[in-house]
């Protein structure tokens, strides 16, 4: 058996992983887990990922979990071009230092903002406070204006002239609010313009694939009684 | 550029922002000292001067880093920004890193944030031991694994710990409510577990024979909750001896200086506190009632 990426497009890590495999010509056969049925709580599925969480790889008996972790053995085991995680030191740390401070940042606000706005109300049919959801926007604001502020400046990319690693990872969160229907890069012609180099790079054809399951959460049927209740952990988690 | 920051003067009290903004500690307070090294008045611009490593070894990510480097005996400048005080939060501070976050490296005109991105240029820029951070495909991406999940389910979860068992009674004179107290504590135990069964299982270390990067980010989490008297270590014998062995590995000495000062902070007076400081921490606990 080859190597098995086990993903669900609707999570974001899950796409950054999916437009790096493909961009790069990496075989690898597709295993869906969907999330939204509870198919990462499975027993099997433990056995691939006992964190319980995709995405997550299996290479022969190897099996591997987070998506910082994933993006970079394949990078080194399929020998990606060198710009996706550069070997040169200071440029290597640049991205490095994204991957780390997106976890806490980034991927909090763009879960939430993605969830508050349109799966509760939508696939859910739960009501999100008004000051719940208005917290939750300006703290992705915050998150944005780092994101051009500290890692954009004025590069054509997060951590240089070159598109990384760092560039898919970000990309895809920000489509999370995207999809939910915030205007984030309304107001943001900077980003607005890195995110088009972005999908360029990416070739526009991958990154609409990556995402069609995402941009078409909003017209999910609603959510029946058993799915409501597998999901009300992950409710009380999301709307603090 | 007007930069919003989730913050009040001199404390990030967004339950989120604790974890998101930094080692979830920022007070205003009295002194407090450090170890060798002098407190950091503003930018250097001697160029001649060798690495600086800006640090407050009450965060477990300026300990991890602090161990590697003394560890490698790695030479740098400790430059201490006072969490107690707020230095972090201070015009020249934002300089090196607009993120307000400890630690920080500068490296010549080189500024890096993110501990775990720190580890990474120290290990490749001296060479250090392949065993922190190995060469082995697998074994590298088990460490890749460790230091990507550990952010959000061991660092965070054990900073809440210390404000729930320390910071937010010694703030504001009042408990936690149990239920928040036990929903937290169960987290923490859970991801313990997860830890023990898939990172550790039965080995030495977390790569297996020899210490790693990993090791040492591990621990030093595990240790924040110490300060508020809360040992994560007692339900498991696998992870006490999985400590004692990181801990003699990197040198008991070494180890002992890297936590005093976290040691020393139940030590700490409070009443010096500024009080809309006080405040947002008494808004904090009322959230939790």
């Amino acid at each position: 058996m080859g190597l098995e990426l086990y993903l669900d497009l609707l999570s974001q890590p899950c796409r950054a992983v999916y437009i790096f495999a493909k961009k790069n010509r990496i075989p690898f056969e597709l295993r869906t887990v969907e999330l939204l049925k509870g198919q990462h709580r499975s027993d099997a599925f433990a056995q691939v990922n006992p964190l319980r969480k995709v995405p997550a790889l299996k290479d022969g008996e190897f099996t591997l979990a987070e998506s910082v972790a994933i993006l970079l053995y394949l990078s080194r085991k399929y020998k990606a071009p060198d710009h996706w995680y550069p070997e040169d030191l200071q440029a290597r740390a640049r991205v490095d230092e994204y991957l780390a401070w997106q976890h806490t940042a980034l991927r909090s606000s763009c879960t939430r903002a993605m969830w508050q706005k349109m799966m509760f109300p939508v696939f859910l049919g739960e009501r999100v406070p008004p000051e719940t959801l208005a917290s939750t926007l300006a703290e992705l604001d915050s998150c944005l204006q780092l994101l051009e502020d500290k890692f954009l400046k004025d590069q054509d990319f997060l951590t240089g002239p070159h598109i990384s690693v760092a560039d898919l990872v970000a990309i895809t969160e920000l489509m999370h609010p995207v999809s939910a229907g915030c205007q984030i890069f309304k107001s943001r012609p900077k980003l607005a313009a890195w995110y088009k180099r972005v999908e360029a790079a990416v070739g526009e054809d991958l990154f609409q694939e990556a995402h069609a399951v995402v941009m078409k959460a909003k017209d999910l049927p609603p959510a029946d009684t058993a799915m409501k209740e597998m999901l009300k952990p992950l409710v009380q988690v999301l709307l603090r | 550029m007007k930069q919003k920051v989730p913050e009040c003067g001199v404390l990030a009290l967004c339950w989120r922002g604790l974890a998101g903004t930094g080692p979830g500690l920022r007070l205003h307070l009295g002194s407090c000292s450090g170890p060798a090294g002098h407190s950091w008045r503003g930018p250097n611009t001697d160029l001649s001067m060798g690495m600086e490593l800006y640090l407050d070894l009450l965060s477990a990510s300026c300990r991890a880093v602090y161990i590697f480097v003394k560890k490698n005996n790695i030479p740098f400048d400790f430059q201490f920004v006072d969490l107690l005080q707020g230095h972090h939060h201070s015009k020249e501070y934002m300089e090196i890193n607009p993120l307000k976050k400890l630690p920080s490296l500068k490296d010549g005109n080189f500024i890096l944030s993110e501990s775990v991105a720190i580890l990474l240029y120290l290990c490749r820029k001296y060479s250090a031991p392949s065993h922190w951070y190995p060469p082995d495909l697998h074994m590298r991406a088990r460490v890749d694994e460790f230091m990507a999940w550990q952010h959000t389910a061991i660092q965070l979860p054990m900073s809440k710990i210390l404000w729930i068992k320390l910071l937010i009674p010694m703030i504001t004179g009042e408990e936690v409510p149990a239920g928040k107290t036990k929903e937290i504590l169960d987290e923490v135990n859970k991801n313990m577990q997860l830890f023990e069964e898939k990172f550790l299982q039965d080995k030495m270390f977390i790569t297996g024979d020899n210490i790693s990067l990993a090791d040492v980010v591990a621990l030093v989490e595990m240790m924040q909750p110490m300060a508020g008297n809360h040992n994560v270590f007692h339900n498991s014998p696998k992870l006490a001896e999985w400590r004692t062995r990181v801990e003699l590995t990197i040198g008991s000495g070494l180890f002992l200086e890297a936590h005093e000062r976290l040691k020393k902070l139940t030590e700490w007076d409070c009443s010096t506190l500024d009080p809309t400081v006080k405040e947002r921490v008494s808004k904090l606990l009322q959230k939790f009632k």
